[in-house]
């Protein structure tokens, strides 16, 4: 009795606030309404071309330690087209709506069992764990938030080989894994596990033959991520599962890139664990989460252990905003995965044929029909990368060249499919997304056509192609 | 009291501070931008002719190729005139530049006497670009070695037969 008269007590309160919330989503609507406004930004943006970089980028107001914060202003200048959808996306202003109440009203812990501040969370939380299990065709129960597919990667490579230490020792993963699967491995070759990394062809996909020939009766684990980060292409996931499955190995997949994007079903595929990432799929940042198969059950090896939480498998709490904003997003992602992944295609056929029905010498990096359309690698032969990079700032674009780093060395993905040094250094990757607009695509072919002309104008390579010189020929003097 | 909120007001400008100057950081210095969006001397001269040298460093594998072309007045010395292209990064086209400029009406000895530091001071590179600067600095010592090489062959068969100076030349190079 007293508990009903609780819960309704609260559900009152909910109510009697929700004006005031409906009011702080109000105040920051201009700010997600500005995603939409890409045609005046557009025009703003061909305008502002002279404007030099960082006049382009938003800086924080001094005040934004409170509230307030400097409202975009199209008219002066204008931030770039984002088209780096693998680093991170926008967050869909629909998960925004559906976090806010736990922003500030609803701010129990969500493992608090003597309140309802509490119950309501946990009520929010578990809500979230079914919209994600249903993304994935997996049961409510195998989800555990965690804070990204970073930790999720590592909670699954080292707590399934530390778990089974001892009876097995070898792991199997791929080249061409994201940094923190690689790293995540390096990690355990120091702790005495073997570990095979698999290669890949021209188009970046495993050898199904490879794979079979590497296993072990002391393989523990297969890590081989769902779509790559930086090339898109899909490894066959299904074919992986079965042989796994078949022999009696944990198969572990980074679906950071591919859930939402592309149907994932882990008992179709046979996929005993797999990472997710929530600003990847227009969720928030700093959430993720990770599925752990229960029949047949896998076990892990906790890396944070406390109070227990998440089946012990993941203990602090669990950060209930960003769960409900994981959840929202992985909801939105099931509602319109077939009409997003249809305008993305489009976009990106689009932007293909429009880049290389101009521009001569463009290779698409990874395997055109395996892949992800929302992730086109291309290199521009001829032309550094990072110069391109350069002169398309009205873009904000990802490149496959290093120069940055002291090691010159470029991409490790690219060197991987065996491209040539060269072009992996002119390689540059477009992520296009759900916000993604017609008029930006047309805006970025005009942008990259005339400075691929342009660069190759001043590039000494070119101009030795042109007099058919045969580059790869030349001695090169490497210098230090 | 007074003295405890002046000492508040400074550590919160402080702490406000830092991010504009990572900004600042991590987009290019204004002097990179001006030389790669107007980038001074592209262009090649005919690497054939007997007074040009041309300088050819780098390799595509790593990124950046330079190619430094001079054309010397042969009484004085002096070169006359300067080319550059160039497969690179914004600050090797930067640096490229900035060289063409820089040798532009000085002697030969002189040129060969410009240090990578000079073109990184003036660009204000950060350190993981200072090879772009080093590779500039090959880029006019390995012209001028062409040059010289190329005067030296030159010479030398003109002493021998002065007809067949410029087939000898067009070998050489």
């Amino acid at each position: 009795m007293s508990l009903n008269r609780l819960v309704q007590r609260s559900h009152m309160l909910r109510s009697l606030r929700a004006s005031s919330v409906l009011n702080t989503r109000f105040a920051l609507s201009p700010a997600t309404a500005a995603l939409h406004t890409s045609a005046r930004r557009l025009q703003a943006a061909q305008a502002a071309t002279e404007e030099t970089i960082d006049k382009s980028t938003l800086t924080p107001s001094p005040d934004s330690l409170g509230f307030k914060f400097n409202q975009v202003k199209d008219d002066e200048f204008t931030r770039p087209v984002y088209l780096d959808m693998q680093a991170t996306s926008p967050l869909d202003p629909r998960v925004l709506d559906a976090m806010m109440p736990y922003m500030t009203e609803l701010y129990g812990n969500p493992h608090s069992r003597t309140h309802s501040y509490g119950w309501e969370t946990e009520k929010a939380v578990d809500g979230a764990r079914e919209h994600i299990a249903n993304l994935i065709g997996a049961d409510s129960k195998e989800i555990i938030f965690t804070s990204g597919a970073t930790e999720s990667n590592n909670l699954s490579i080292k707590g399934v080989a530390r778990f089974y230490k001892g009876k097995k020792n070898h792991i199997i993963t791929t080249q061409t894994e994201h940094k923190c699967v690689l790293d995540s491995c390096r990690v355990l070759t120091d702790e005495g596990f073997e570990v095979t990394y698999l290669p890949v062809g021209t188009n970046g996909l495993i050898n199904m033959k490879d794979l079979e020939a590497a296993i072990r009766p002391d393989t523990a684990l297969v890590s081989i991520m769902a779509v790559n980060n930086e090339i898109g292409v899909i490894q066959p996931l299904e074919e992986i599962g079965k042989l796994c499955r078949s022999k009696k190995i944990f198969f572990h997949t980074d679906a950071a890139q591919a859930v939402g994007k592309i149907p994932i079903d882990v008992n179709k595929m046979n996929i005993d664990l797999l990472s997710i990432s929530g600003h990847k799929i227009y969720g928030p940042k700093g959430v993720g989460a990770v599925y752990v198969r229960r029949r047949p059950r896998v076990r892990l090896a906790p890396l944070i252990t406390g109070g227990g939480q998440e089946r012990g498998l993941r203990s602090g709490t669990v950060p209930a905003p960003l769960a409900v904003g994981l959840g929202a997003a992985c909801k939105v992602a099931l509602d319109e995965m077939a009409y997003d992944h249809e305008r993305i295609s489009h976009l990106s056929e689009r932007l293909i044929k429009g880049i290389t029905d101009k521009v001569k010498h463009v290779h698409r990096n990874g395997d055109p029909v395996q892949s992800y359309p929302g992730c086109v690698n291309l290199s521009f032969a001829y032309v550094e990368g990072e110069s391109l990079l350069m002169a398309l700032k009205d873009i904000a674009l990802s490149s496959g060249s290093a120069c940055t780093s002291a090691s010159l060395e470029p991409s490790y993905v690219l060197r991987a499919l065996g491209a040539d040094d060269d072009m992996a250094h002119s390689s540059i990757r477009f992520g296009l997304g759900r916000f993604t607009t017609e008029e930006e695509v047309e805006f970025v072919i005009s942008r990259v056509v005339a400075h691929v002309d342009k660069l190759r104008d001043m590039s000494p390579l070119w101009e030795m192609v042109q007099e058919g010189i045969d580059i790869s020929k030349i001695e090169w003097t490497q210098h230090a | 009291m007074f003295k405890l909120t002046t000492t508040t007001a400074v550590a919160t400008r402080s702490l406000l501070a830092k991010p504009f100057a990572a900004v600042a950081v991590r987009s290019y210095h204004p002097k990179v931008i001006d030389h790669y969006e107007k980038p001074r001397n592209v262009g090649s001269f005919n690497k054939n002719d007997p007074f040009v040298g041309t300088g050819l460093v780098g390799a595509p594998a790593c990124g950046d190729v330079m190619k430094l072309q001079i054309k010397v007045d042969e009484d004085s010395g002096k070169i006359v005139d300067v080319r550059f292209k160039t497969f690179g990064c914004g600050s090797a086209i930067a640096s490229s530049s900035y060289m063409t400029e820089r040798v532009r009406g000085m002697t030969l000895d002189d040129a060969a006497k410009i240090k990578n530091t000079e073109v990184a001071k003036e660009l204000c590179l950060p350190p993981v670009k200072l090879h772009c600067s080093m590779l500039a600095e090959d880029a006019i010592k390995s012209a001028i070695k062409d040059y010289k090489r190329k005067r030296a062959t030159a010479s030398a068969t003109a002493t021998a037969s002065s007809s067949g100076a410029a087939e000898a030349a067009a070998a050489s190079a």
